[in-house]
């Protein structure tokens, strides 16, 4: 990631943060042309603008935890442990060298293998990753870590930017089977704050073999 | 395990299900000894809340023996409990703030969409309440799994019958809620629409709260004969013009507070045609929210109104200008069950508040179905059914169920 283009993002108000780490071609596609023209300067996130980002799926969702926020910045940066609130993550394992993690990812046929490596960490604050060329698919995102006002706790924001696999087609599958990056954020995020508020992850089943995880591991 | 399942409208059956399991750590399982039917069951049974599935197991009013406890669970085995019909983790910000009924970590994430569509937030987790609230296995059963049972159950003492305090599961708080948004003082004049089981205690909590006057409404005259030995004053409104009345029994001032313990009765709603459900039932739309039309137009400037009453979708000619011009506070909401448990549960105690005067049958698991019918037909004289797992099928006879007269 050049500093110039975080430069041009924040200029740009904070709008799609994810979608600049891509590379210059977002930033001279989408970026450019729609995203800046004709934003008014209010403080919304950019993420919540009225439009897309190009061939780019890009959200974002911030939840607030009521935890320190060196611990949730923890239970993060634990990524072989993300499979315990990321529900279509089956594992991560180190990848090739420094920074780099290997995901297994549920995907509509099967699973997708995913490289990610870290572009930059600042503890308890930020951590942000883009996809190498080892990845079926092309992505990233941040996390970013605040504290809440007050005794609140701390409020976690997650922006993923994201080409939907096979264009739009692909996407309707993905939505189908609920796993569309934008849902699948939400609900891992919420699975998080469960986790770290409440030491478990609710479910309404009465059997075991009942729960979502169970079921989703038998298919 | 057996257990009172739903199938479609008017169609429940007691049937055999799989029992519950300990899951998470912090669950206990609890044999349930004693449930009721709810008010609100009947909107349930009468199919006009979205979001339930065939086989769905109802009961959010129970209570029973802890009989299996989760490595985080602080009950033991054999402690007898009464468990809130709210599910609340007791580590979020609502929880910690004692705003238990929007807790947000009891719902589970994937069930979190369809109320957060439908309200702009997702619901909290409860007992056998559709899966807009969880889709968990309610209390109408031999055993129930518990979520968070560090949180929610009360411990019962030995001395106290189930009878004493099955209610503290939801309608003796729901009631006494009511009472406490109305906010009561010494000199008020309150008026209770609806004489059902959250409004007979909302009158009986007003009246310990110290209100001068409480005024129950309703037109079922047994309801009205239950509330005026709690205390209160009574209007039938089919015989007679309730905001005149009210007018005139509060000095021309206007009543003080307003409980609408009514709610949406059992008209229709569903997320996508809310609407045209009101457009197809003309006659009886007008009728909907009546009692909080009514009771918004007969609160003084000023004064507090209070929403117990269930409602789920949206209603039309709602008297927004009465509200406004009016200046009066208005407090609503599911019950934060755990924040009151403690001290209602030392009010039965000490004999302050008694529930039992409000049942008036006590059935078998097995013939839940037929509590179920009766409660909805014969709303007069079945005022709150007390359903018993441990009790044989067609035991329910004179011997087992009080008559009215005896009530
Ligand atoms: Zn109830
Ligand atoms: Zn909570």
């Amino acid at each position: 990631m050049s500093r110039d283009a975080n430069n041009t993002l924040s200029r740009a108000g904070g709008i799609a943060i994810g979608a600049g780490l891509i590379g210059a071609a977002v930033v001279g596609g989408a970026l450019a042309s729609g995203m800046r023209r004709g934003r008014s300067p209010d403080d919304a996130p950019g993420r919540t603008a009225r439009r897309g980002f190009g061939e780019y799926d890009v959200s974002g969702r911030t939840v607030t935890i009521r935890k320190p926020r060196a611990e949730v910045f923890r239970a993060w940066r634990e990524f072989e442990k993300l499979p315990q609130f990321m529900e279509n993550v089956v594992s991560v394992r180190p990848g090739d060298g420094e920074g780099r993690w290997r995901w297994t990812i549920r995907a509509p046929r099967g699973v997708v293998e995913l490289e990610t490596e870290v572009v930059r960490e600042q503890e308890n604050e930020l951590i942000a990753w883009r996809s190498t060329d080892k990845s079926e698919i092309d992505t990233e995102g941040r996390v970013e870590f605040r504290d809440a006002p007050g005794d609140r706790g701390t409020q976690v924001t997650a922006i993923i930017a994201y080409k939907p696999p096979a264009g739009e087609a692909g996407r309707a599958i993905a939505k189908l089977f609920q796993r569309e990056p934008q849902i699948q954020a939400r609900h891992d995020l919420k699975r998080l704050k469960m986790l770290l508020e409440t030491g478990e992850i609710a479910t309404s089943a009465r059997t075991a073999d009942a729960t979502r995880k169970a079921k989703m591991e038998e298919a | 395990m057996r257990a009172l399942t739903w199938h479609g409208t008017r169609d429940v059956r007691v049937e055999s299900v799989s029992d519950p399991e300990i899951i998470n750590p912090r669950d206990a399982i609890i044999k349930v000894t004693s449930t009721a039917i709810c008010g609100s069951d009947l909107h349930l049974y009468d199919g006009v809340i979205p979001g339930m599935q065939s086989g769905d197991v109802l009961g959010h009013e129970f209570m029973g023996e802890v009989v299996e406890t989760g490595a985080s669970s602080t009950l033991k085995k054999g402690q007898r409990v009464v468990v809130p019909f709210t599910i609340a983790c007791g580590g979020c910000f609502h929880c910690a703030v004692q705003q238990y009924s929007a807790c947000e970590n009891s719902n589970p994430v994937e069930k979190q969409d369809m109320s957060a569509t439908l309200y702009g937030h997702p619901m909290a987790g409860l007992f056998g309440y559709s899966h807009l609230t969880g889709g968990y296995s309610g209390g109408q059963a031999e055993y129930v799994r518990v979520p968070f049972s560090d949180v929610g159950p009360i411990i019962i003492p030995d001395h106290l019958e189930d009878d004493n305090v099955l209610f503290l599961s939801d309608i003796l708080p729901t009631g006494w809620m009511a009472a406490e948004n109305a906010d009561i003082g010494p000199d008020d004049t309150v008026a209770v629409w609806g004489c059902g089981p959250v409004g007979l205690f909302a009158i009986q909590s007003a009246l310990v709260m110290g209100a001068a006057q409480v005024i129950a409404i309703d037109h079922y005259p047994h309801r009205l004969e239950l509330a005026r030995k709690l205390g209160a004053k009574i209007i039938n409104f089919r015989e007679t013009n309730v905001r005149e009345a009210l007018m005139e029994m509060s000095g021309g001032i206007g009543v003080d507070a307003v409980i609408d313990a009514v709610g949406m009765e059992a008209h229709g709603f569903a997320i996508d045609n809310m609407l045209d459900v009101v457009k197809q039932k003309v006659g009886v739309g007008a009728d909907r929210a009546s009692a909080l039309k009514q009771a918004l137009l007969a609160v003084r400037f000023g004064g507090r109104v209070s929403i117990p009453g269930v409602y789920g979708g949206m209603t039309d000619k709602f008297p927004l200008g009465a509200l406004m011009e009016k200046g009066v506070q208005l407090r609503t909401g599911q019950t934060h069950v755990q924040k009151y448990l403690g001290d209602l549960l030392a009010k039965i105690e000490d004999g302050t508040l008694d529930t039992t005067f409000l049942i008036s049958h006590h059935l078998p698991l097995e013939d839940a179905a037929t509590g179920y019918r009766n409660f909805k037909e014969k709303q007069d004289s079945w005022t709150k059914v007390v359903l018993r797992p441990g009790m044989e099928a067609g035991a329910a006879g004179a011997s087992t169920t009080r008559t009215m007269e005896q009530v």
